[in-house]
């Protein structure tokens, strides 16, 4: 048939051997680093390239490294990964039927560890999932995220919510949805709040390459413009929208970094696997914000390794290799390697952080499984379900609550 | 007071008491709202505290919902109830559901301002009555008064309430009382009763029905214009009958209803809003189960036809005083 209308198509499929050569990568330390009160137009460079702070011998090269102290480095690659430690933990914990869900964020932890860390405790989370190095960087027990995971006795949201839905207030980490893409405006009306209070807090939020479709991304970016919100907005471009390639979000016309510019908004394309880079940009537009100059969109380019989900079977739609063709690699491993090339870092010192990083996880492991778990229990009281639906539990709940105990 | 002056007053006495409370939506700032329920308040309390946005309902409602988990209390104004759509994946799925799925971490005390209804030659698209749609909605706290007088204390009500309130305002009602007949005279607050309005501080209970006419024949279940128009249809039958005002969608105050229900064995619904799957549903199924065995005849529904609202054919849709007089008929068995 013939028709004008384009199908995207994604690049490789399953049988089909990955070739990644036409993606076109800066060399780390091209591009320049521009004052923060800069127009959004005067971000043309940043937003169309991608901004590369570890070059191929693993330095850290040009305008953009934040020059981080070795004990930043180790925090940041200790962030990371116990994130991939606790993740494969949990993936393992669902296969063996122990919990209903989960979601790793294999080969993107530098994207929520390193931002976190270019942050300020005060400045409010409004995440996607996957970001679960949020809570690592700001402190949360993973014993905590797990009795989340498991809905068991010491479930902090009573029971109510999928795994990894977390909300953790304390940490000013905003209650995940499982509706993509709402947490975007929402995070410019926080923002918008802060300034109205007077506090320097920045909101800070994610959203996916495929989700950026849905018309949150739009209000997001048009809200945070029209009243200049302290606000940094982050497109998380893992390439991948459960089987669907970035392409069909519309990613393959122009990068989705330079969406900000027409909303006079300055848009930084980041390499999301260089921890440095992020944390360059993530400081970068936190500054920004907090001297009142307005948002900035970042888009974080990435690859998603792991599976969208546990309920997801990726050789289904593309090469289940295609990970280790992708070209900006491992942010773990090139971590490592920068730290090693600066004589800070060891493959022995390496492999001892991950034993006890491993018995750190299975420790807490045993310990959330001791409280429930959602098969066995003990679980959250039935109860617990008429509650928080309102404030205060109106006359039909005490009514209907009173039905099902009776 | 006519009930844009009632409303109003009610932000004002709220942008007043507490710094916390912002008022924002479409054509609300400068120029004060089309309808001119937020004129002056701009002027008086800053462009920080009442402002104009973009033509976003869902980013209106998104926004509100940041600064509401940031300590603010906004009141946002929905151009008309028609257009609230955008915003229903925000309301239903993250306003409604903030406090649950947080463990009570989190919530947003936003009261969501919109007209509905019809009766002013607004065709579909300036007539729909939602209601029953976000009565569904559990996390919701869903309003509409239907004079001057409630329309103020449950506003305050509503931006005091640390719950989501939709409140919804009949637009026919803004001017004057109206019974349904678009061939009478316009008439003004200014000669009922509940066109008094005090200038200062008081609420109206948000869960509580109005019983607005006492009578021991029949009782008529209505909120927002139909009460008026219900009590037009009750005079021109002469039969007794209770009016309730529902007042308060949901919750809804169940004991008042089935005590007089169950009183006078007789109960009409009216609203305006489309009848399969409407409200009046619901309120029927609760009559029947609260007051079965007291019922002397049917529960009969008068509501609009189950089709978009019309333009031309406006007055042959709405539910006017001769529909609910023969319904009341019907039930009376005269």
């Amino acid at each position: 048939m013939a028709t004008k209308l384009h199908i995207p198509h994604a690049p490789f499929r399953p049988g089909d051997k990955p070739d990644f050569s036409n993606i076109k990568l800066p060399k780390a330390g091209e591009l320049r680093r521009p004052p923060t009160r800069i127009h959004a137009n005067e971000t043309r460079d940043l937003s169309f390239s991608m901004i590369r702070v570890l070059d191929g011998d693993h330095r850290a090269v040009g305008e953009w490294d934040p020059h981080l102290d070795a004990e930043t480095l180790r925090q940041g690659l200790r962030h990371m990964l116990l994130n991939r430690v606790f993740d494969d933990r949990m993936y393992k914990m669902q296969r063996q039927g122990k919990i209903s869900f989960y979601m790793r964020a294999t080969g993107e932890e530098a994207v929520a560890v390193a931002q976190c860390m270019a942050l300020r405790p005060g400045d409010m989370l409004f995440p996607s999932y996957r970001q679960q190095g949020l809570l690592i960087v700001r402190g949360i027990r993973l014993v905590d995220m797990m009795c989340q995971c498991l809905s068991n006795s010491r479930d902090n949201l009573q029971g109510r919510q999928l795994p990894v839905l977390y909300s953790f207030k304390d940490v000013n980490f905003f209650t995940l949805s499982g509706n993509l893409g709402t947490q975007f405006p929402q995070a410019v009306g926080w923002a918008m709040a802060a300034e109205y209070k007077g506090t320097s807090d920045v909101a800070v939020s994610w959203i996916g390459e495929g989700s950026s479709a849905e018309a949150d991304f739009h209000y997001g970016l048009t809200f945070a413009s029209v009243y200049r919100a302290p606000v940094v907005l982050n497109v998380v471009n893992n390439q991948w929208a459960i089987s669907t390639y970035q392409n069909v979000a519309g990613g393959d016309q122009n990068p989705f970094a330079a969406r900000a510019i027409g909303y006079g908004i300055p848009g930084l394309r980041v390499d999301g696997n260089d921890f440095l880079a992020v944390f360059a940009a993530t400081s970068w537009a936190a500054e920004r914000a907090r001297q009142g100059a307005g948002p900035t969109l970042i888009e974080l380019y990435t690859y998603r390794a792991a599976p969208h989900s546990t309920s997801d079977d990726p050789g289904r739609y593309r090469p289940l290799d295609e990970w280790q063709y992708w070209p900006l690699g491992d942010p773990i491993d090139r971590l490592k390697k920068h730290m090693i090339a600066r004589g800070e870092w060891s493959e022995e010192q390496h492999a001892e952080l991950e034993k006890e990083l491993t018995d750190h996880v299975l420790a807490s492991w045993k310990e959330a499984e001791s409280y429930g778990t959602l098969n066995e229990g003990p679980w959250p009281p039935v109860s617990a379900m008429f509650e928080d639906v309102y404030k205060d539990v109106p006359p039909h709940l005490i009514k209907q609550k009173r039905e099902l105990l009776e | 007071m006519n009930m844009v002056q009632a409303l109003n007053s009610a932000m004002d006495v709220m942008l007043e008491r507490d710094p916390n409370v912002v008022v924002f939506g479409e054509d609300v700032g400068y120029f004060g709202g089309v309808f001119r329920c937020t004129e002056g308040l701009q002027k008086k309390y800053g462009e920080h505290r009442v402002f104009d946005t973009p033509i976003a309902e869902g980013g209106i409602v998104a926004t509100a919902i940041g600064m509401g988990a940031n300590g603010l209390r906004p009141v946002v104004e929905i151009q008309f109830a028609d257009y609230i759509y955008p915003a229903f994946d925000q309301i239903v799925s993250e306003l409604a559901r903030l406090r649950y799925r947080s463990g009570g971490q989190y919530w947003s005390p936003i009261t969501i301002r919109s007209p509905c209804g019809g009766g002013i030659r607004g065709g579909q698209t300036h007539s729909q009555s939602p209601e029953a749609i976000f009565a569904h909605v559990c996390g919701l706290k869903t309003v509409m008064p239907s004079t001057p007088f409630d329309a103020k204390g449950l506003l305050i009500a509503a931006i005091e309430a640390d719950d989501p309130i939709i409140f919804l305002e009949p637009k026919r009602l803004y001017n004057g009382p109206f019974e349904g007949d678009p061939k009478q005279p316009a008439v003004g607050w200014n000669t009922h009763p509940a066109g008094e309005v005090p200038d200062g501080h008081y609420t109206i209970p948000i869960g509580k029905a109005n019983t607005v006419r006492t009578g021991s024949d029949l009782t008529i279940l209505a909120y927002g214009t139909m009460v008026h128009v219900a009590g037009a249809a009750a005079q021109q039958t002469g039969v007794n009958a209770e009016i309730i005002d529902i007042r308060t969608i949901a919750p809804l105050d169940v004991d008042t209803i089935a005590a007089s229900v169950c009183r006078t064995g007789r109960c009409v619904i009216v609203h305006e809003a489309t009848r399969f799957g409407g409200y009046g549903g619901e309120l029927s199924a609760i009559v029947q189960e609260e007051c079965f065995w007291n019922l002397e005849a049917p529960i009969l529904r008068v509501c609009g036809w189950d089709t978009p609202y019309p333009h031309a054919q406006e007055w042959d849709y709405f539910p006017g005083p001769q529909r609910v007089a023969k319904a009341i008929r019907q039930v009376m068995g005269c």
